[in-house]
Protein backbone atom coordinates (compact mmCIF):
# COMPACT_ATOMS: atom_id res chain seq x y z
CA UNK A 1 0.00 0.00 0.00
CA UNK A 2 2.94 2.13 1.04
CA UNK A 3 4.00 2.36 -2.68
CA UNK A 4 1.45 3.67 -3.61
CA UNK A 5 0.81 7.17 -1.55
CA UNK A 6 2.83 8.76 -4.73
CA UNK A 7 0.51 8.06 -7.34
CA UNK A 8 -2.49 8.32 -5.52
CA UNK A 9 -1.06 11.74 -4.38
CA UNK A 10 -0.37 12.53 -7.65
CA UNK A 11 -4.07 11.53 -8.66
CA UNK A 12 -5.40 14.29 -5.68
CA UNK A 13 -3.27 17.20 -7.38
CA UNK A 14 -4.37 16.71 -10.96
CA UNK A 15 -7.78 16.73 -9.51
CA UNK A 16 -7.22 19.65 -7.29
CA UNK A 17 -5.85 21.48 -10.56
CA UNK A 18 -8.31 20.32 -13.00
CA UNK A 19 -11.10 21.87 -10.61
CA UNK A 20 -9.05 24.97 -9.95
CA UNK A 21 -8.75 25.58 -13.47
CA UNK A 22 -12.45 25.11 -14.01
CA UNK A 23 -12.89 27.95 -11.59
CA UNK A 24 -10.21 29.98 -12.97
CA UNK A 25 -11.76 29.90 -16.46
CA UNK A 26 -11.43 27.26 -18.18
CA UNK A 27 -14.65 25.20 -20.17
CA UNK A 28 -16.64 23.24 -18.07
CA UNK A 29 -15.18 19.37 -17.29
CA UNK A 30 -11.90 21.21 -19.14
CA UNK A 31 -9.91 21.68 -16.45
CA UNK A 32 -7.29 19.38 -18.29
CA UNK A 33 -8.38 17.69 -21.77
CA UNK A 34 -4.76 16.54 -23.45
CA UNK A 35 -6.69 16.30 -27.09
CA UNK A 36 -8.45 19.00 -26.60
CA UNK A 37 -6.00 21.43 -25.66
CA UNK A 38 -3.44 20.23 -28.27
CA UNK A 39 -6.03 20.54 -30.87
CA UNK A 40 -6.62 24.08 -29.57
CA UNK A 41 -2.83 24.43 -30.34
CA UNK A 42 -2.77 23.10 -33.79
CA UNK A 43 -5.69 25.72 -34.21
CA UNK A 44 -3.60 28.96 -32.30
CA UNK A 45 -0.68 27.91 -34.82
CA UNK A 46 -3.70 28.16 -38.16
CA UNK A 47 -3.17 24.64 -38.61
CA UNK A 48 -6.98 24.26 -38.47
CA UNK A 49 -9.45 26.79 -38.80
CA UNK A 50 -12.37 26.42 -36.52
CA UNK A 51 -12.84 29.63 -34.79
CA UNK A 52 -13.64 28.68 -31.74
CA UNK A 53 -11.05 26.03 -30.25
CA UNK A 54 -7.30 28.23 -31.08
CA UNK A 55 -5.80 28.98 -28.15
CA UNK A 56 -1.85 27.66 -27.36
CA UNK A 57 -2.77 26.18 -24.10
CA UNK A 58 -0.39 26.75 -21.81
CA UNK A 59 -1.26 24.11 -19.25
CA UNK A 60 0.86 21.82 -22.39
CA UNK A 61 3.84 23.30 -22.33
CA UNK A 62 3.69 23.43 -18.56
CA UNK A 63 2.99 19.78 -18.82
CA UNK A 64 6.42 18.92 -20.96
CA UNK A 65 8.37 21.49 -19.01
CA UNK A 66 7.48 20.31 -15.51
CA UNK A 67 8.35 16.65 -16.49
CA UNK A 68 11.77 18.24 -18.16
CA UNK A 69 12.48 19.77 -15.28
CA UNK A 70 11.55 17.13 -12.81
CA UNK A 71 13.52 14.37 -15.32
CA UNK A 72 16.62 16.51 -15.25
CA UNK A 73 16.68 17.04 -11.34
CA UNK A 74 16.39 13.01 -10.97
CA UNK A 75 18.66 12.41 -12.97
CA UNK A 76 15.71 10.25 -15.30
CA UNK A 77 16.50 12.96 -18.73
CA UNK A 78 17.57 10.55 -21.56
CA UNK A 79 17.68 11.40 -24.96
CA UNK A 80 16.26 8.15 -26.76
CA UNK A 81 14.12 7.52 -30.32
CA UNK A 82 14.09 5.47 -33.31
CA UNK A 83 10.91 3.07 -32.55
CA UNK A 84 8.73 2.71 -35.16
CA UNK A 85 8.59 6.79 -35.66
CA UNK A 86 6.22 7.08 -38.26
CA UNK A 87 4.24 3.98 -36.56
CA UNK A 88 4.05 6.45 -33.76
CA UNK A 89 3.43 9.72 -35.34
CA UNK A 90 0.40 7.45 -36.93
CA UNK A 91 -1.00 6.10 -34.01
CA UNK A 92 -0.96 9.52 -32.36
CA UNK A 93 -2.89 11.00 -35.30
CA UNK A 94 -5.62 8.35 -35.31
CA UNK A 95 -5.91 8.75 -31.24
CA UNK A 96 -6.93 12.48 -31.50
CA UNK A 97 -9.09 11.30 -34.35
CA UNK A 98 -11.21 9.02 -31.93
CA UNK A 99 -10.84 11.88 -29.16
CA UNK A 100 -12.37 14.20 -31.36
CA UNK A 101 -15.27 11.91 -31.66
CA UNK A 102 -15.91 11.53 -28.39
CA UNK A 103 -14.93 15.19 -27.30
CA UNK A 104 -12.40 14.79 -24.84
CA UNK A 105 -9.15 12.57 -23.89
CA UNK A 106 -9.36 9.96 -21.43
CA UNK A 107 -8.62 12.52 -18.65
CA UNK A 108 -11.17 14.40 -19.56
CA UNK A 109 -13.37 11.52 -20.07
CA UNK A 110 -12.79 11.22 -16.30
CA UNK A 111 -13.82 14.53 -15.33
CA UNK A 112 -16.75 14.18 -17.47
CA UNK A 113 -17.96 11.54 -15.70
CA UNK A 114 -16.84 13.12 -12.31
CA UNK A 115 -19.25 16.40 -13.63
CA UNK A 116 -21.62 13.67 -14.13
CA UNK A 117 -22.45 13.27 -17.50
CA UNK A 118 -23.49 10.03 -18.74
CA UNK A 119 -21.95 10.47 -21.95
CA UNK A 120 -19.00 9.97 -20.70
CA UNK A 121 -20.10 6.57 -19.20
CA UNK A 122 -20.69 5.05 -22.31
CA UNK A 123 -17.36 6.02 -23.76
CA UNK A 124 -15.53 4.33 -20.16
CA UNK A 125 -16.28 0.93 -21.21
CA UNK A 126 -15.38 1.99 -24.90
CA UNK A 127 -12.03 2.84 -23.77
CA UNK A 128 -11.42 0.09 -21.61
CA UNK A 129 -12.86 -2.78 -24.98
CA UNK A 130 -10.27 -0.54 -27.14
CA UNK A 131 -7.44 -1.16 -24.22
CA UNK A 132 -8.50 -4.63 -23.90
CA UNK A 133 -8.24 -5.38 -27.86
CA UNK A 134 -5.14 -3.60 -27.25
CA UNK A 135 -3.88 -6.06 -24.59
CA UNK A 136 -4.42 -9.47 -26.82
CA UNK A 137 -2.09 -8.37 -29.36
CA UNK A 138 0.32 -7.32 -26.73
CA UNK A 139 0.03 -11.11 -24.98
CA UNK A 140 0.62 -11.97 -28.56
CA UNK A 141 3.92 -10.06 -28.80
CA UNK A 142 3.46 -7.02 -30.13
CA UNK A 143 6.02 -4.17 -30.07
CA UNK A 144 7.19 -1.65 -31.80
CA UNK A 145 11.26 -2.29 -30.90
CA UNK A 146 13.30 -1.15 -28.85
CA UNK A 147 14.10 2.90 -28.93
CA UNK A 148 18.02 3.59 -29.09
CA UNK A 149 19.87 6.25 -27.16
CA UNK A 150 20.04 9.48 -29.42
CA UNK A 151 22.08 12.79 -29.24
CA UNK A 152 20.68 14.55 -26.19
CA UNK A 153 19.50 17.33 -29.01
CA UNK A 154 17.14 15.41 -30.09
CA UNK A 155 15.89 14.89 -26.69
CA UNK A 156 15.36 18.48 -26.17
CA UNK A 157 13.38 19.09 -29.46
CA UNK A 158 10.32 18.87 -27.45
CA UNK A 159 11.24 20.73 -24.38
CA UNK A 160 12.15 23.68 -26.47
CA UNK A 161 9.64 23.86 -28.74
CA UNK A 162 7.45 23.81 -25.69
CA UNK A 163 9.76 26.63 -24.25
CA UNK A 164 9.09 28.25 -27.83
CA UNK A 165 4.88 27.74 -28.04
CA UNK A 166 4.92 29.66 -24.35
CA UNK A 167 6.96 32.23 -26.22
CA UNK A 168 4.49 32.63 -28.52
CA UNK A 169 1.19 32.85 -26.19
CA UNK A 170 3.40 35.12 -23.63
CA UNK A 171 3.97 37.51 -26.70
CA UNK A 172 0.93 37.12 -28.90
CA UNK A 173 1.91 38.06 -32.01
CA UNK A 174 -0.68 38.68 -34.35
CA UNK A 175 -0.26 35.79 -36.89
CA UNK A 176 -1.26 33.65 -33.93
CA UNK A 177 -4.71 33.18 -33.73
CA UNK A 178 -6.96 32.90 -30.64
CA UNK A 179 -10.55 32.00 -30.55
CA UNK A 180 -13.01 35.18 -29.42
CA UNK A 181 -15.67 33.17 -28.56
CA UNK A 182 -16.84 29.18 -28.07
CA UNK A 183 -14.28 27.14 -25.40
CA UNK A 184 -11.43 28.70 -26.86
CA UNK A 185 -11.86 31.89 -25.73
CA UNK A 186 -12.73 29.81 -22.09
CA UNK A 187 -9.28 30.21 -20.62
CA UNK A 188 -7.97 30.22 -16.82
CA UNK A 189 -5.17 33.15 -16.31
CA UNK A 190 -2.16 32.64 -18.33
CA UNK A 191 0.26 32.08 -14.98
CA UNK A 192 -2.33 29.77 -13.28
CA UNK A 193 -2.50 27.25 -16.52
CA UNK A 194 1.29 27.45 -16.89
CA UNK A 195 1.53 26.87 -13.36
CA UNK A 196 -0.43 23.96 -12.86
CA UNK A 197 0.77 21.97 -15.93
CA UNK A 198 4.51 22.63 -14.16
CA UNK A 199 2.84 20.74 -11.32
CA UNK A 200 1.21 18.20 -13.29
CA UNK A 201 3.74 17.43 -15.31
CA UNK A 202 6.23 16.85 -11.93
CA UNK A 203 4.49 14.75 -10.68
CA UNK A 204 3.01 12.89 -13.47
CA UNK A 205 7.07 12.53 -14.15
CA UNK A 206 8.00 11.22 -10.86
CA UNK A 207 4.55 8.49 -11.13
CA UNK A 208 4.26 7.84 -14.36
CA UNK A 209 0.54 8.31 -14.18
CA UNK A 210 -1.67 7.37 -17.32
CA UNK A 211 -4.97 7.01 -17.61
CA UNK A 212 -4.51 4.05 -20.65
CA UNK A 213 -1.97 2.10 -18.19
CA UNK A 214 -3.99 2.22 -15.55
CA UNK A 215 -6.69 -0.18 -17.22
CA UNK A 216 -3.78 -2.23 -19.36
CA UNK A 217 -2.11 -2.93 -16.41
CA UNK A 218 -5.23 -3.69 -14.49
CA UNK A 219 -6.61 -6.10 -17.26
CA UNK A 220 -2.80 -7.83 -17.86
CA UNK A 221 -1.61 -8.24 -14.67
CA UNK A 222 -4.69 -7.81 -12.01
CA UNK A 223 -1.97 -4.33 -11.11
CA UNK A 224 -3.56 -1.88 -9.54
CA UNK A 225 -0.83 1.15 -9.00
CA UNK A 226 -1.57 3.44 -11.48
CA UNK A 227 -5.46 2.95 -11.08
CA UNK A 228 -5.23 3.35 -7.69
CA UNK A 229 -3.70 7.03 -9.35
CA UNK A 230 -7.07 7.12 -11.43
CA UNK A 231 -9.21 6.70 -8.86
CA UNK A 232 -7.89 9.44 -6.45
CA UNK A 233 -7.86 12.03 -9.55
CA UNK A 234 -12.06 10.47 -9.81
CA UNK A 235 -12.89 10.71 -6.12
CA UNK A 236 -11.21 14.52 -5.75
CA UNK A 237 -13.09 15.54 -9.23
CA UNK A 238 -16.30 14.27 -7.89
CA UNK A 239 -16.05 16.07 -4.47
CA UNK A 240 -15.20 19.30 -6.20
CA UNK A 241 -17.78 19.28 -8.44
CA UNK A 242 -20.27 18.55 -5.26
CA UNK A 243 -18.63 21.12 -3.69
CA UNK A 244 -18.78 24.22 -5.83
CA UNK A 245 -22.18 22.73 -7.72
CA UNK A 246 -21.08 21.78 -10.82
CA UNK A 247 -22.01 18.50 -11.05
CA UNK A 248 -24.87 18.16 -13.17
CA UNK A 249 -26.10 14.23 -13.63
CA UNK A 250 -27.61 13.27 -17.08
CA UNK A 251 -27.33 12.70 -20.83
CA UNK A 252 -28.50 16.40 -22.34
CA UNK A 253 -26.84 19.35 -22.06
CA UNK A 254 -23.80 18.36 -20.80
CA UNK A 255 -20.76 21.07 -21.52
CA UNK A 256 -18.94 20.05 -24.67
CA UNK A 257 -20.55 16.91 -25.18
CA UNK A 258 -23.43 15.32 -27.28
CA UNK A 259 -25.39 12.24 -26.75
CA UNK A 260 -24.11 9.88 -29.58
CA UNK A 261 -23.59 6.53 -27.44
CA UNK A 262 -22.39 4.48 -30.19
CA UNK A 263 -19.61 7.00 -31.52
CA UNK A 264 -18.66 7.88 -28.07
CA UNK A 265 -18.46 4.08 -27.31
CA UNK A 266 -16.43 3.79 -30.71
CA UNK A 267 -14.60 7.00 -30.63
CA UNK A 268 -13.37 6.21 -27.00
CA UNK A 269 -12.49 2.51 -28.38
CA UNK A 270 -10.05 3.82 -30.95
CA UNK A 271 -8.18 5.91 -28.23
CA UNK A 272 -7.58 3.24 -26.00
CA UNK A 273 -6.69 0.66 -28.45
CA UNK A 274 -4.18 3.81 -30.41
CA UNK A 275 -3.11 4.64 -26.79
CA UNK A 276 -1.95 0.73 -25.62
CA UNK A 277 -0.25 0.55 -29.59
CA UNK A 278 1.63 3.92 -28.64
CA UNK A 279 2.01 3.04 -25.33
CA UNK A 280 0.91 5.51 -23.05
CA UNK A 281 -2.14 7.89 -23.33
CA UNK A 282 -1.86 11.15 -24.67
CA UNK A 283 -1.03 12.81 -20.97
CA UNK A 284 1.82 10.05 -20.89
CA UNK A 285 2.73 10.94 -24.14
CA UNK A 286 3.56 14.61 -23.31
CA UNK A 287 5.29 13.63 -19.87
CA UNK A 288 7.65 11.26 -21.79
CA UNK A 289 8.51 13.96 -24.21
CA UNK A 290 10.02 15.61 -21.40
CA UNK A 291 11.90 13.02 -20.63
CA UNK A 292 13.26 13.31 -23.68
CA UNK A 293 11.64 10.57 -25.64
CA UNK A 294 11.91 11.36 -29.29
CA UNK A 295 9.09 8.46 -29.91
CA UNK A 296 6.60 10.27 -27.30
CA UNK A 297 6.68 13.39 -29.01
CA UNK A 298 6.31 11.85 -32.74
CA UNK A 299 2.91 10.59 -31.42
CA UNK A 300 2.45 13.88 -29.96
CA UNK A 301 3.28 15.46 -33.45
CA UNK A 302 0.71 13.02 -34.76
CA UNK A 303 -2.29 13.91 -32.25
CA UNK A 304 -1.79 17.81 -33.79
CA UNK A 305 -1.88 16.21 -37.38
CA UNK A 306 -5.03 14.31 -36.69
CA UNK A 307 -6.60 17.47 -34.85
CA UNK A 308 -6.14 19.68 -38.10
CA UNK A 309 -7.55 17.05 -40.31
CA UNK A 310 -10.73 16.27 -38.46
CA UNK A 311 -11.44 19.74 -37.84
CA UNK A 312 -10.65 21.06 -41.43
CA UNK A 313 -11.99 18.19 -43.15
CA UNK A 314 -15.04 18.69 -41.04
CA UNK A 315 -14.70 15.14 -39.41
CA UNK A 316 -14.68 16.34 -35.98
CA UNK A 317 -17.95 16.08 -33.35
CA UNK A 318 -19.34 18.94 -31.91
CA UNK A 319 -22.28 19.25 -29.48
CA UNK A 320 -24.67 18.77 -32.43
CA UNK A 321 -23.22 15.22 -32.71
CA UNK A 322 -20.79 13.52 -34.99
CA UNK A 323 -20.72 14.28 -39.00
CA UNK A 324 -21.37 11.53 -41.38
CA UNK A 325 -17.60 11.79 -42.42
CA UNK A 326 -16.37 10.92 -38.87
CA UNK A 327 -18.76 8.22 -38.86
CA UNK A 328 -17.17 7.15 -41.42
CA UNK A 329 -13.73 8.09 -40.14
CA UNK A 330 -14.33 6.01 -36.96
CA UNK A 331 -14.69 2.88 -38.52
CA UNK A 332 -12.04 3.21 -41.03
CA UNK A 333 -9.53 3.99 -38.21
CA UNK A 334 -10.42 0.83 -36.14
CA UNK A 335 -9.75 -1.14 -39.37
CA UNK A 336 -6.52 0.29 -39.65
CA UNK A 337 -6.10 -0.24 -36.12
CA UNK A 338 -6.53 -3.44 -36.39
CA UNK A 339 -4.60 -4.14 -39.30
CA UNK A 340 -1.27 -1.90 -38.05
CA UNK A 341 -1.66 -4.17 -34.76
CA UNK A 342 -1.87 -8.08 -36.46
CA UNK A 343 1.22 -6.50 -38.70
CA UNK A 344 3.36 -5.41 -36.54
CA UNK A 345 2.53 -8.54 -33.94
CA UNK A 346 3.20 -10.71 -37.08
CA UNK A 347 6.09 -9.35 -37.49
CA UNK A 348 7.20 -9.29 -33.80
CA UNK A 349 6.90 -12.82 -33.28
CA UNK A 350 9.56 -13.89 -35.84
CA UNK A 351 11.73 -11.07 -34.63
CA UNK A 352 11.06 -12.91 -30.88
CA UNK A 353 12.49 -16.22 -32.20
CA UNK A 354 15.44 -14.64 -33.29
CA UNK A 355 16.42 -12.75 -30.45
CA UNK A 356 18.81 -14.50 -28.23
CA UNK A 357 17.78 -15.10 -24.80
CA UNK A 358 20.56 -16.90 -22.96
CA UNK A 359 19.74 -19.45 -20.43
CA UNK A 360 22.34 -20.81 -18.19
CA UNK A 361 21.83 -23.71 -15.80
CA UNK A 362 23.53 -22.00 -12.76
CA UNK A 363 22.63 -19.02 -10.48
CA UNK A 364 25.03 -16.01 -10.61
CA UNK A 365 26.49 -16.67 -14.21
CA UNK B 1 16.52 -24.63 -11.32
CA UNK B 2 17.46 -22.31 -14.52
CA UNK B 3 18.65 -18.98 -14.54
CA UNK B 4 16.81 -16.75 -17.93
CA UNK B 5 18.52 -13.39 -19.23
CA UNK B 6 16.32 -11.09 -20.56
CA UNK B 7 17.36 -8.03 -22.29
CA UNK B 8 14.75 -5.51 -22.25
CA UNK B 9 16.97 -2.35 -23.34
CA UNK B 10 14.66 -0.16 -25.30
CA UNK B 11 11.42 -1.51 -24.52
CA UNK B 12 8.64 0.43 -22.77
CA UNK B 13 6.69 -1.06 -20.65
CA UNK B 14 4.28 -3.12 -20.46
CA UNK B 15 6.49 -5.08 -22.39
CA UNK B 16 9.53 -5.92 -20.09
CA UNK B 17 6.84 -6.78 -17.43
CA UNK B 18 5.21 -9.19 -19.90
CA UNK B 19 8.40 -10.95 -21.29
CA UNK B 20 9.63 -11.08 -17.42
CA UNK B 21 6.15 -12.70 -16.16
CA UNK B 22 6.37 -14.71 -18.97
CA UNK B 23 9.70 -16.08 -18.13
CA UNK B 24 8.67 -16.40 -14.52
CA UNK B 25 6.14 -18.45 -15.15
CA UNK B 26 8.18 -20.83 -17.75
CA UNK B 27 8.72 -24.59 -15.44
CA UNK B 28 12.04 -25.03 -13.87
CA UNK B 29 13.16 -21.39 -13.86
CA UNK B 30 14.51 -20.48 -10.62
CA UNK B 31 16.08 -16.93 -11.14
CA UNK B 32 15.15 -14.20 -14.37
CA UNK B 33 17.70 -11.81 -14.76
CA UNK B 34 16.21 -8.82 -16.60
CA UNK B 35 18.42 -5.66 -18.23
CA UNK B 36 16.15 -2.52 -18.78
CA UNK B 37 17.34 1.04 -19.19
CA UNK B 38 14.52 3.00 -17.90
CA UNK B 39 13.44 3.82 -14.46
CA UNK B 40 10.19 2.97 -15.40
CA UNK B 41 10.73 -0.36 -16.20
CA UNK B 42 12.94 -1.51 -13.61
CA UNK B 43 9.91 -0.58 -11.21
CA UNK B 44 7.49 -1.70 -12.91
CA UNK B 45 9.36 -5.15 -13.34
CA UNK B 46 10.60 -5.22 -9.63
CA UNK B 47 6.65 -4.69 -8.40
CA UNK B 48 5.25 -7.22 -10.79
CA UNK B 49 7.86 -9.29 -9.34
CA UNK B 50 7.19 -8.94 -5.91
CA UNK B 51 3.45 -9.31 -6.43
CA UNK B 52 4.16 -12.79 -7.47
CA UNK B 53 6.07 -13.09 -4.56
CA UNK B 54 8.99 -12.95 -5.88
CA UNK B 55 12.49 -11.61 -4.43
CA UNK B 56 14.12 -8.53 -6.69
CA UNK B 57 17.54 -7.39 -6.36
CA UNK B 58 18.64 -4.23 -8.42
CA UNK B 59 22.36 -3.56 -9.91
CA UNK B 60 22.84 -0.67 -11.35
CA UNK B 61 25.22 -0.58 -14.05
CA UNK B 62 26.10 2.76 -16.02
CA UNK B 63 22.85 3.69 -16.93
CA UNK B 64 21.10 0.77 -17.44
CA UNK B 65 19.88 -1.77 -14.58
CA UNK B 66 20.07 -5.33 -14.21
CA UNK B 67 16.81 -6.34 -12.30
CA UNK B 68 17.54 -9.97 -10.76
CA UNK B 69 14.48 -11.80 -9.44
CA UNK B 70 14.65 -14.66 -7.78
CA UNK B 71 11.58 -17.51 -6.78
CA UNK B 72 11.11 -17.97 -3.13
Amino acid sequence: MKEKYPIIMAGIVLGIMSILLVLQGNPANMGFCIACFLRDIAGGLGLHRAGVVQYLRPEIMGLVLGAFVSALFFQEFKSRGGSSVLLRFTLGAFMMMGALIFLGCPLRMILRIAGGDFNALVALPGYIFGIWVGTLFLKQGYTLGPAAEQPQSNGLVGPFLSLGLLLLVVMAPAFIFFSAEGPGSMKAPLLVSLAAGLLVGFVAQRTRLCTMGAFRDLLLFRDYHLFSGIAALFVVVLAGNLLYGFFNPGFSSQPVAHSQDLWNFLGMGIVGLAAVLAGGCPLRQLILTGEGNADAFATILGTILGAAIMHNFGWAASPKGVTPGGQIMVIIIWILLLVIAWAVTRQAKKYLDKKKTEISSDFGA
Amino acid sequence: MKSKFIDCCGLSCPEPVIQARKAMQESGIGEVKVRVDSSAARDNVSRSARALGWQVQINTENDRYLVTLTRS
